[in-house]
Order: C-alpha cells, then structure tokens, then sequence
C-alpha cells in the first residue's frame, strides 16, 4: 500500500497537526512503512470472525443523572488549570481570523 | 533510606516496634532520591516535604508509612501530574485517582512521580519531556517503558513499592529490564479513574516491587469495583497474600513455543531453567502454540493507536495544559498546541490511529485488527481450557542501549511482541526476575486467565524463591 505526502496531509488535518515540509517527508517515509507492517493483518482470514473491541465482564452500568459535590471543590480550584479566564469562565480566542474581524 | 534490602514486611517491622519513625522513613526517602537520581533520572516531580499521613496504625495497615512512587500518568492532588508530555507541563490536578485515594486510607506517604515515556507511548523512557531514565544495571542502557521511572525507581533501591501503568507491556517489559517484580492485573479488576487514558480497551494500573509479596500487599489495596470506572469487575477481591508461599505440585504450566523460538540461546538458557525449576518442583509443563503472535504487534499498534487517537483529542489548549501563543482563531489555537505540546512518538500514533479509523481505511485496518484481536482471545482461552498459567521470556532481549533504537520506531514497536497479546486478551499477566544475560537481567513472564491473579502470583512467588534474584544488587548503584 503506497503512501502518499497527500496522504499524509489529509490524516494530520484529521489529528489537528501542522508539520512543516521536512517533517510531513521524514513521516510520509515513517507512516509508509508502519502502515505498510499494519497491513501484514490483512492476512489473516477473518471470514466470519466477530470483532472483539472491548474485553469487560460487565453491561452497561446505569447511574442515577444527578450532580453531587463533588470532593469538596469549589469553582475556583476547578478552574486553576484553565490558561485564560475572565469574570469565571473560560476564555477562547475568536472563532473566525482576528484581521478578518477587524 | 536505602530500598535495595527491605522490603513492605521489614518496614512495616521497625516502624510498628518504633525504631524508625514514619517522618523519618518519608525524609530519608525523599533524601535518597535526590542523591541517587542524579544517575537516574527516574522521576519528574520530588515532594520535598513529603509527610506521612496523621494517625497511622502499623497493625490495621501494613501500607501505612510506606512511600511508594507513583507513574506520572496517574493524578495526583496538589502534585503537579505531566504524563512526561510538553502538553501538561504545568497541570496541577484538584483530585486523586481512585488507586491513590484507596493507597491514601492505607496510610502510603506520597514522595513524587516518576519519569515514563510521554503518554505512556514507548518501551524505553527515551520518549520524555524530561530526559531519559537511566537503568540501575547499566546507567547506558534504557530502564524499558513505558514505566521505566517506576522500575529504576524500584530496582536502584529509591522506593519499595511503584505504581505503573500498562497497555501493551509497559509494566512488564521495564520490570524485566531492571530485575524487579512488576504484574498487570486482568482489565477490570483495578480502576483506571484518574489515569490519563492511552487505550482505553488496554490500559490497567499495576503494581512493581522487588519482592512478589509486595505486590500482592499494594494490589490488595487498589484493586477492586469503583463507582467512578463502570469497566472495574464487581467481583470480590481475593486477598492474594494468600498466594504467597505455595507449592506448585500439579500445576499446569504451558509453554508456548512461538514465544521460547523469539528469543536466543543464551536467554532461551535461562528462561529454561526456571521452567525446570517448576517441573522439578512437580508442575506438568505442557508446550503449546500461540499461532497468532506474529500478528499481535501490528494488531496492537492498529487498536491502540486509534484509541490514542481519539483519548488525545481533549488536548485542545483551552481548558487546561498547553497553549500556543500568537494564534490568529480558535482552529489556530488546537492546531499549534498540538503541534507544540506533543512529542515526535505521540504525534506518530495519533496520525497512525487517524488514519486507521478514517474513511477508506476502517474496514481494511482497525475493523481487520479487531477480528484479529477475536482470534487472538481465543487462542488463550484454548490454551487455558488445559492449562493454568502460561510462561515464556517477557521480553526478546535484555535492555539495549539508550539511543540505540529510538530513531526506529519498527524496530522499538516489536519489542512489545511477547507482551501485547496479554492486554489484548484482558488476562493478568506479570515479569519475574529469571536471571542475568550479559550481565542485565531478563524476565520470566506468567499469564493466567482472566480475574486469575492468584497463579500468577503463586508461580512467581515460587520462582523468586527458588532462583533468589533479589539478593543481587544493580551493578550500576554501587560505588
């Protein structure tokens, strides 16, 4: 199976990557081959056979939906992580280009 | 405080009698580290003022005053928690996992986090924000991955207990590497609320120690059902101590022989010798074949990866961890925290595990993986139908040297071979010391199935009596 630098570019899109021209060749050249081993699978005659995508000894367990308090948190310690805030939410950059905005 | 000749019973010995006290053990400890990590490097976060829990009773708990490490995947409260990743250099949990709050109520006292590859993504702890960990043998060679600062942690004498993390070897693999006790349990029977996720399908908290009953001490504690991790068993907990100190008269062991052929005489040597030691000791060993082991690793690479790629989408820079500066919108943002914040390993199984489950290529690769993977289980419950544990090498070779391999990741994947088959089964599965090669020591791994932790405690318990490894001391620690 060939792997192309389109390729490539199409699956970093998918991941939210950027690489820059150097690295999209040395991983068009890694993928290719790693892929290529991946692709040994398609050996196995698996006619028939049931997929297997989770190995629990259990159904699916139900909860009652209600909130708790929860270990004793407030908003504030719940929030220290978060790179930008303002007046207590969470701050994100503008969805559209900011000189477009302008 | 030195590790390399205690162990959890010792300990718990001076402390109850009052000749040592549990402040002391906890700044001693932490005093050791920070000498003996200079050779190191197994850990990422050092709790300078690490105290001992208040209240503790040696007689209820025998945890109680112990420290213990803890793999820097899994969070901590008020302990910065990276997963050794650029992305979450400066992430400060606000609550415990389910397996550090269970190891809080035993009384263990909290020294630090220990060094891995970055996101758990490796088999030699090369792949960290945070350097490469060195191993106790050989300060040149890797300590294994991806818990390798748990293992050097253990073997270099830093801390009696460690906790890791494994998804297709990553406790195994480093135990074998540094000559120390390491055991994934069966999928299910530990919660993983409050690990970061890898592969979710795969990944289970462990245990590594130097002796087999330490082990089964720690696990005593961790495992078991959790309300926060529906994929936890509610099955009852057996108290695997009692596993310690059996006979293994008419044990049925297998060998399976696609696992003795991978690896060379002088390892084949020493793996054998333990299975004579079973066999004289009266276990029936019986040779078997695990037909599809030649597939596991693409198999794995292919489920993992995918799982991996769809787990590390949360890293978006908004909410918490890393994030780009000079960004023009919220596309922007992602785009270069991703690429910022991640390393060459992690970016590499997020693109192979996008490409597996992207359109045109699902059917042929993560769908084929998963029949594959059905066919994989069932070549173990054939095997288990006759037998009760399984053993053969961990691994295909003693540690190889640092920056020997990691500029290929082929070659790096493949020395999963012999371990990924357990995670993909859901079975327990631990490495216990079987000897030195060259100097560095290799690993007899044991598998049982599933909820069976029991065989694979007792057959290693006997191994370590029978070849007495933890006698030794790492040639690399002494000076």
């Amino acid at each position: 199976m060939e792997i192309t630098k389109d390729t490539i570019k199409h699956v970093a899109t998918l991941s939210r990557l950027a690489f820059n021209e150097e690295e999209l060749d040395k991983f068009t050249d890694q993928m290719g081959s790693i892929i290529n081993m991946a692709d040994q699978l398609s050996e196995v005659d698996t006619e028939g056979v049931e997929e297997t995508v989770q190995v629990v000894d259990r159904d699916t367990v139900f909860r009652e939906d209600k909130p708790e308090h929860w270990q004793g948190q407030n908003r504030e310690t719940l929030m220290a992580n978060v790179p930008e805030k303002a007046n207590g939410y969470i701050k994100v950059p503008v969805i559209i280009n900011k000189d477009e905005d302008e | 405080m030195n590790y390399l000749n205690e162990n959890i019973d010792s300990l718990n010995k001076k402390l109850a009698s009052g000749d040592l006290s549990a402040d002391k053990l906890a700044q001693d400890t932490v005093a050791n580290i920070k000498d003996t990590d200079k050779k190191l490097n197994a850990w990422i976060t050092v709790v300078d003022d690490a105290k001992p829990a208040e209240n503790l009773d040696f007689s209820k708990s025998k945890l109680a005053g112990i420290p213990i490490a803890i793999k820097d995947n899994i969070i901590t409260n008020g302990i910065k928690t990276t997963a050794a990743s650029h992305m979450l250099y400066n992430y400060m949990p606000m609550y415990d996992a389910t397996v550090v709050s269970k190891l809080k109520k035993a009384g263990a006292t909290f020294v630090g986090k220990t060094n891995m590859d970055e996101f758990a993504m490796g088999s030699s702890t090369e792949h960290s924000y945070y350097g490469a960990t060195h191993n106790p043998w050989n300060l040149d060679k890797v300590p294994g991955g991806s818990s390798g600062g748990s293992a050097a942690a253990v073997a270099g004498g830093q801390v009696v207990a460690a906790l890791g993390s494994d998804t297709g070897g990553s406790i195994r693999q480093p135990a074998a590497f540094n000559g120390i006790f390491g055991i994934k349990p069966t999928y299910g029977r530990v919660s993983r609320w409050g690990l970061i996720a890898f592969g979710s399908s795969l990944d289970q908290i462990g245990v590594m120690t130097k002796r087999v009953k330490d082990s089964a001490e720690v696990l005593n504690v961790i495992a078991g059902a959790d309300e926060h991790d529906s994929t936890v068993s509610t099955r009852e907990v057996p108290d695997f101590t009692k596993f310690i100190g059996q006979d293994v008269k008419g044990l049925r062991v297998a060998v399976p022989k696609e696992y003795m052929e991978a690896v060379d005489g002088k390892m084949r040597e020493v793996i054998q010798k333990q299975i004579d030691a079973l066999k004289d000791a009266g276990a029936i060993i019986n040779e078997v074949s695990l037909p599809h082991t030649k597939y596991v690793v693409p198999d794995y690479y292919i489920i993992a990866s995918s799982e991996a790629s769809s787990n590390l989408q949360r890293y978006d820079g908004i909410r918490y961890g890393y994030r780009a500066e000079d960004t023009k919108n919220l596309l922007d943002v992602y785009v270069k925290s991703r690429s910022e914040g991640f390393g060459a390993e992690v970016k590499r199984r997020i693109m192979l595990g996008s490409f597996a489950l992207s359109a045109g290529s699902y059917d042929r690769f993560f769908r084929q993986a998963a029949k594959v993977r059905t066919l994989i289980c069932d070549d173990f419950d054939k095997i288990f139908a006759e037998n009760d544990v399984i053993v053969g090498p961990t691994t295909t070779e003693p540690a190889f040297g640092i920056g020997e391999e990691v500029s290929d990741p082929i070659k790096m994947y493949n020395n999963d071979i012999l371990t990924i088959s357990a995670n993909l089964a859901g079975i327990p599965a631990a490495s216990v010391p079987a000897g030195l090669v060259d100097g560095m020591p290799v690993g007899l791994q044991i598998m049982a199935k599933r909820f069976d932790e029991g065989n694979v405690f007792k057959t290693a318990d006997f191994i370590e009596r029978s070849n007495k490894f933890y006698e030794k001391t790492p040639t690399g620690m002494e000076d």
